[in-house]
């Protein structure tokens, strides 16, 4: 069953994710994009993380995912134009991102026997132990995040504000 | 340990913290016509302010704060110094440089004093997890700044190339940290060491680590990694490059070096070789780019290239040896590259009037401090005695030769002689006659803000020169500083 799952969501995770970079109206990229957020959640979900795998379909397919269309709506993006690529990309982009690919599959295919099975259900974590996590051992990233925020938000007011 | 007693330990991340608020909020409150340099200097004194808090943590014993994620000790106090000190030259310059073109210029001091806040905290974070916000922090207000002269279509390209190129470094070393969780089952710094060795998994540790690498090797613009930094350099205004040259990797290479001495001495076989290489590209690659170079910026940025070559030299000696060298080159470098960008901002203005190497011809005749200053700083660069470049290389191949780095200091040698070409290349353009009477015209009058900012950078480059006793003092220990924490001194050296 899990097996089954996994191959279906993990099939469509991969084929929106390549469609994604295939399509050429970014409406149609930032719809893919909910198809693998969504599918990666199931994967999640699979692995024993019901935690994660909530969070992700209420922050990434829902909330960033509707943000993503509404901006693309509203700037009435057009088509990409399409460009060659620059070569160094064919001769040296491809071949590292295959050589990354087949190291950490080897090194997870290799180490298969250490790493064992995770089950639905077999690490339940409640929300009382993430809180303990988030607000008391990770209090201090917690509180600087809101500082990374900020600058964003800083930044971006300051690139995109009209000129007077 | 009381709550206020704790927050002694971040204090002088809280004053920058508070500090960027206050900048941001009165910015839009002061009129179109109004001059913003008052809220540059109430940043430098908040700088001011966070250095003494800084140096307060010295009297303190070395210890962590918030359940372990932060520590303060002889090592994050050095580095917060320099951070600091950066900071504080760069606003200075920037208070200099900025005319009536400059754009939002209240959000450009808020951004450095922010800035300043993540390089702090990588400094002293001892969680993986604030590293990697403190980094983001630091990145993503660099990725801003570099972009802050927004009509310039070069600034914008230098900006959209930085974060692009940037945020793929980062995922880099976000899944490094990944990888080492699940090795070890933790993201501290302190406890990786004693995880790793009941590791089921080390392999992935191993490849853990090197992500990281790849990740602050992004960072510090070490060769391989280095594509992005004469396009970066060449449009962010001079003030913020002599910013981003220094200070985020001085902060990248105090990360550098905690993770690699702290978590994984036991993996020193593995990752001693790899910085052997990117030691050895990066002085080959920074220098031989920077001779074909016509403009200034370009230059520099493949100097600041070889530069992180001769401080990755430092990782492949013996550790205390090594962390108090490449700590001290790491000050050095910062005091002459602000210094020299102190210069270049100054001569070539917000606009960027001068840019190729000819375009500095007579420097010297218009503005005989400025061209002073410009000569001194590019002879530290070069390495010559009685300046704080000469006794950073000094101490780095020093270190290198104790533990039988005899080829690396070989290459860095010659290295450094190749470096002298171009450096004079731009002191005899500045100290020759101008040839075009429109260059004669006298610069700028100095403001007490360059000033102030020459005297700095000048006495620290003197003082690391002549007397750096006191200093390498300091290095010294913040080095025993980080490797008394570890059980197990590092293997001694594979020698090459």
């Amino acid at each position: 069953m899990h097996l089954v799952l996994f191959f279906i969501f993990g099939g469509l995770c991969v084929v929106g994710a390549l469609n994604l970079l295939l399509q050429s109206h970014p409406i149609n990229s930032a719809l893919s994009l909910i198809v693998v957020m969504s599918s990666l959640a199931v994967l999640y979900l699979l692995l024993g993380a019901e935690f994660l795998a909530a969070a992700q379909v209420i922050v990434y397919s829902g909330a960033i995912m509707v943000l993503f269309t509404f901006v693309i709506m509203l700037l009435n993006a057009g088509r990409e134009e399409r460009t060659h690529g620059s070569r160094m990309a064919y001769i040296a982009g491809f071949p590292g991102a295959a050589v990354l690919l087949g190291l950490l599959s080897y090194i997870f295919l290799s180490n298969r026997g250490h790493l064992g099975n995770a089950r639905l259900g077999s690490y339940l974590v409640t929300t009382g132990d993430l809180s303990r996590v988030l607000f008391r051992d990770l209090l201090l990233p917690f509180e600087v995040t809101s500082v990374l925020i900020l600058i964003a938000i800083l930044g971006a007011v300051a690139l995109a504000r009209k000129e007077h | 340990m009381t709550a206020n007693f704790q927050l002694l330990r971040i204090l002088p991340e809280v004053i920058l913290t508070i500090a960027g608020v206050l900048i941001m909020l009165i910015e839009p409150l002061l009129g179109h016509s109004t001059s913003r340099k008052p809220l540059g200097w109430f940043a430098v004194l908040s700088v001011f302010a966070s250095l003494a808090a800084s140096f307060a943590q010295l009297g303190m014993a070395a210890g962590t704060a918030y359940y372990g994620v932060i520590q303060t000790d002889a090592f994050s106090v050095f580095f917060h110094v320099l951070i600091a000190l950066i900071v504080l030259v760069s606003l200075l310059v920037t208070i200099d440089t900025a005319n009536a073109n400059t754009e939002s210029l209240g959000e450009l001091f808020a951004l450095m004093v922010f800035g300043a806040v993540g390089m702090m905290l990588m400094t002293s974070a001892t969680e993986l997890l604030l590293v990697f916000i403190g980094l983001e922090i630091s990145s993503i207000s660099t990725y801003i700044m570099a972009g802050f002269r927004r009509k310039n279509v070069k600034s914008t390209e230098s900006s959209l190339k930085y974060f692009l190129l940037g945020s793929f470094a980062t995922a880099f070393f976000l899944y490094g940290i990944a990888l080492i969780f699940g090795a070890t089952g933790t993201t501290d710094i302190n406890a990786i060491a004693s995880q790793l060795g009941t590791s089921a998994v080390p392999m992935f540790a191993t490849i853990g680590l090197g992500m990281i690498l790849i990740g602050l090797g992004f960072k510090v613009s070490a060769a391989p990694f280095h594509v992005w930094t004469p396009d970066a350099y060449e449009g962010a205004p001079s003030p913020v490059v002599g910013l981003m040259s220094t200070a985020p990797k001085a902060a990248a290479f105090a990360v550098l070096l905690r993770i690699v001495y702290v978590a994984f001495p036991a993996l020193h076989a593995h990752w001693q070789p790899l910085l052997w290489l990117m030691a050895a590209f990066s002085m080959t690659i920074g220098n031989l780019g920077a001779l074909r170079q016509q403009n200034v910026k370009r230059m520099l940025a493949y100097s600041s290239i070889a530069h992180a070559g001769y401080l990755l030299v430092a990782f492949t000696a013996l550790s205390t040896d090594g962390i108090a060298a490449a700590s001290f080159y790491a000050m050095s470098y910062a005091a002459m590259n602000v210094g020299i960008f102190a210069v270049v901002s100054h001569a070539s203005g917000y606009d960027e009037r001068l840019s190729l190497i000819s375009d500095y011809r007579g420097l010297a005749y218009r503005s005989p401090l400025l061209g002073g200053a410009l000569g001194f700083f590019l002879i530290s660069l070069i390495g010559i005695p009685f300046t704080g470049g000469f006794f950073g290389k000094f101490y780095v191949f020093a270190s290198a030769l104790h533990s039988g780095m005899v080829w690396l200091t070989i290459i860095g040698l010659v290295n450094s002689g190749i470096a002298a070409f171009y450096y004079l290349r731009l002191l005899a353009s500045a100290y020759s006659k101008p040839t075009n009477n429109a260059l004669l015209d006298p610069m700028p009058r100095a403001s007490f803000a360059l000033l102030l900012a020459l005297v700095i950078t000048i006495s620290g480059t003197l003082i690391l020169g002549i007397v750096p006793g006191q200093i390498l003092a300091m290095s010294h220990n913040a080095a025993v500083s980080l490797t008394s924490g570890i059980a197990n001194p590092a293997p001694s050296a594979t020698h090459q």
